[in-house]
């Protein structure tokens, strides 16, 4: 069998919500060893955050905690206490990577500055993810995903015309960062086998959602045209939109791009006379009556439920799918289901959760989740003595003297 | 032909983390931003596009526009840091070239519908035969196997399938999508991701292998908060317009209408929410807008989950009103003096504007030598502080790389590309 693919593989995590975590996690699905440093006295909000296992509340039973951090180790560790130092020394000395994701100036506090980290280990690599950058006039500045969606241009590019900006998801940005984590992670791991040298990365999650907006921003800096919602509308394409379903709530897309695909949809939908003529024949012409285009769509969808639109559609060749829900993507997917998108592990406090593959797989080396997220403090005795070679007396000296709460 | 000429491992330029390694890029419009990711960290990537320019070239918007294919400006967007050269693959002799090309690469990204590029002869196991250590990354809408494999797809058709467009948009109207497209930016991102994986494990094992990214995968990524409220909450995250849930069945506004606009201020429980709510009565006392029952809360000790809808409409009401007697910009100014979570709902032309960005030079102004011009795009994507990334070319031109790919390096004649060119190879 294949060594995995980060096999040997040492991280250190000082990270909290979610963005850390993320980042750390398509290195322990590809059998890094994590650990995460926590402490007791500033749990990780995730683990405070709603919903909780069973709706009972509790530091270990945080849904979107246990959704993020399958696969690493946490380790409890006052970083106030004077004698702590010497442990943080030897958890630097053991990794190849440290990853955090504090708000700037946090880790220099607890003397963890990249400058702090080298002078202990030379060569490590370390990654900062922070809302906007660890320098310049707004570093500093407190927020979340759901703001950041809105500076970053998300909100004003989401909606209707006729109404106020809206919301992608909640915390959308927040899951832009990671990937671009990764990989300057492994670019930077590369060059250090090349060269010996490690480095300091730093990655501003406002930066690289501006990343996934460039065509807008083009339009700016070229055009000084400023883009806004659309609601479903493609320039070039007609019928494009989400039509109402059978049921509550119920939602199929239908995308029409060719001429191929629109006598294709003409004849799922039994080629009525609404479609013959002239008004709907070209893509031009639906443009002009793209309204009332959508209302006869709608008009025929309402007949069926989403996934007959999407059946018949596809079977013809038009693009269609089922607007999901979380339910249907989690318990129904066939697709899902054939890349074992999803994985069922089991937790000591939570019992059975789901967890989340990458949405990559390699063909020698895929991914593969072991473990649940872990109980806070859970391997402190294992990272001391298994992976700091920490002797017993030691690491019960420190246990005692309450260093690792 | 002659055997190509092995490639120089020594990059003539500054070494960049990737500069050794070379990318040949087959994608179209789903995949393309995953080669523009390795070419800023160094690679030398090659996009090749079918002879005539690969119709990704024909979507808007345009530069000034004038509609063409050396014009767009989604084309820029994506392609800039590669070089460009066509080649048609379906043809004997393009598929002799692509395969010589492949024994001098690293990686080969393509988005082909699933069993295309193995019906032309260059599947990922015949290709292994040419470059063992070659990785294949092969982005597809649902993937390469499976029940939906053939499925014909669109960006909006995998953001309804990946579950994330049911959280996007206004409850009384029909979900909806974000309109600069995402899902396969987020795929093209994660096949970047998934290559740099792959290169870890060859680079250490000498072995390459195939990289299967699916879109819908990427896109149900991004759903991760429904996927929770589902599997452990029991509850279905469905779209909320402006509105947060906080807690178990509690709304508070995170868009709210300001002077000229809007702002998202995310009101929260828990020591950080507390915090922000504590500072921004506080801005608005300065302002005599906070009246007694806003100044009488003690903010750490509210539980604000515990509230009633009720309770939390008359905080919120009151917050609303403040905010509609400020502008974007003083909301921004205000919130980065007292560090409040609050920041204002931008434009493209606002976020040009952005002292944030300026100060850490996020911008690079690209030359445009074709045009006459210099355009300036957004930059790295994170600051390294051994080897920034600063190399910057624009997208490329039609074929504009034949030459040197095809006559210098691989050292074909004249007389060669003249033959390939009239019979519609390059």
């Amino acid at each position: 069998m294949s060594r995995q693919v980060f096999e040997g593989l040492k991280v250190v995590g000082f990270v909290q919500a979610g963005v850390g975590p993320s980042t750390l996690k398509v290195l322990n699905d590809h059998g890094a060893v994590v650990v995460r440093v926590e402490s007791i006295h500033r749990p990780d909000n995730l683990r405070l955050a709603y919903p909780f296992q069973d709706n009972i509340p509790g530091i270990n039973r945080g849904g979107h905690f246990a959704f993020a951090n399958n696969d690493k180790l946490s380790m409890s560790l006052n970083l106030k206490h004077p004698r702590s130092r010497g442990v943080v020394a030897k958890l630097l000395e053991w990794a190849d990577i440290l990853v955090e994701n504090y708000a700037p100036g946090v880790m220099a506090r607890l003397e963890l500055s990249y400058e702090d980290v080298k002078k202990i280990n030379p060569s490590i690599i370390m990654i900062s993810l922070s809302q906007q950058g660890q320098t310049g006039p707004h570093s500093l500045l407190p927020g979340y995903g759901p703001q950041l969606q809105g500076l970053a241009g998300f909100c004003e590019l989401t909606g209707w015309p006729d109404r106020p900006p809206s919301l992608v998801s909640r915390s959308y940005p927040d899951y832009i960062a990671p990937r671009y984590g990764v990989i300057a992670l492994i670019a930077a791991l590369d060059y250090r086998r090349r060269t010996g040298k490690g480095q300091y990365i730093d990655i501003s999650e406002y930066e690289v959602s501006v990343h996934w907006l460039v065509p807008a921003i083009l339009d700016y800096t070229v055009n000084r045209r400023n883009q806004s919602r659309s609601g479903n509308r493609c320039p070039y394409a007609a019928p494009h939109g989400a039509y109402p379903c059978r049921g509550q709530d119920k939602w199929c897309v239908i995308t029409v791009f060719t001429d191929e695909q629109w006598k294709a949809f003409c004849r799922v939908i039994g080629n009525p006379e609404w479609t013959k003529g002239e008004k709907f024949g070209t893509l031009l012409a639906r443009k002009r009556s793209e309204t009332e285009l959508d209302r006869f769509v709608g008009d025929w969808t309402i007949e069926h439920t989403a996934q007959e639109v999407m059946t018949m559609m596809q079977e013809a060749g038009v693009p269609a799918g089922v607007v999901r829900d979380s339910q249907e993507v989690v318990d129904y997917c066939p697709q899902l289901k054939h890349r074992h998108f999803f994985w069922e592990l089991y937790h000591p406090e939570m019992g059975r959760v789901t967890n989340r593959g990458p949405s990559f797989i390699l063909s020698e080396t895929p991914a593969e989740l072991r473990k649940a997220a872990p109980c806070l403090g859970e391997h402190t005795q294992y990272v001391c003595q298994e992976l700091l070679s920490m002797p017993d007396e030691e690491f019960i000296e420190l246990l005692n003297d309450k260093v690792f709460e | 032909m002659k055997a190509p000429v092995s490639r120089n491992k020594e990059a003539p330029q500054s070494e960049g983390l990737l500069s050794p390694y070379r990318v040949l890029d087959l994608t179209d419009e789903k995949g393309l931003l995953c080669g523009r990711i390795l070419g800023d960290l160094g690679a030398d990537v090659i996009k090749v596009e079918r002879p005539g320019g690969d119709p990704a070239r024909n979507i808007g918007p345009f530069y000034h526009d004038i509609i063409e294919p050396e014009k767009s400006l989604f084309w820029f967007a994506f392609n800039t840091n590669k070089r460009g050269i066509t080649l048609n693959i379906e043809t004997a002799d393009g598929c002799e070239i692509f395969k010589s090309l492949v024994s001098t690469a690293d990686f080969v990204i393509e988005s082909f519908p699933p069993s295309y590029i193995a019906s032309l002869g260059l599947s990922y196991p015949i290709l292994r035969e040419v470059n063992p250590r070659l990785i294949m990354v092969s982005l597809s809408p649902f993937g390469q196997t499976g029940p939906y494999a053939h499925f014909e797809s669109s960006d909006m058709v995998i953001h309804a399938m990946g579950g994330l467009m049911t959280q996007c948009g206004d409850p009384d109207r029909p979900p909806v999508q974000v309109s600069v497209p995402q899902s396969f930016i987020s795929a093209a991102t994660d096949a970047a991701a998934g290559a740099m994986v792959a290169h870890y494990y060859r680079e250490i094992t000498g072995k390459g292998q195939q990289v299967d990214v699916s879109a819908m995968d990427s896109v149900a990524m991004n759903g991760v908060e429904g996927l929770v409220e589902w599997t452990v909450g029991k509850s279905i995250f469905n779209r909320r317009g402006r509105l947060n849930k906080l807690g178990a069945g509690l709304f508070s506004p995170i868009i709210w209408e300001c002077k000229d606009g809007y702002a998202s201020y995310f009101f929260m429980g828990s020591l950080p929410g507390a915090r922000a709510n504590q500072r921004l009565v506080e801005w608005m006392n300065s302002e005599g807008m906070a009246p007694e029952h806003l100044r009488s809360i003690d903010w750490e000790n509210l539980g604000v989950e515990k509230l009633t809808q009720q309770e939390l409409d008359y905080i919120t009401k009151t917050m609303a009103k403040f905010f509609k007697t400020h502008t974007k910009a003083e909301i921004q100014e205000e919130a980065a003096k007292r560090l409040i979570m609050i920041y204002p709902v931008h434009n493209s032309g606002e976020t040009l504007m952005n002292p944030q960005l300026e100060s850490r030079s996020f911008w690079v102004n690209i030359n445009h030598d074709e045009l006459n011009e210099v355009i300036t795009y957004p930059g790295a994507f994170a600051k390294f502080s051994e080897t920034p990334i600063r190399e910057w070319r624009r997208a490329p031109l039609i074929g504009e790389h034949n030459q040197e790919i095809y006559m210098k390096e691989l050292g074909m004649s004249k007389d060669e590309l003249i033959a390939l060119k009239g019979a519609g190879v390059i």
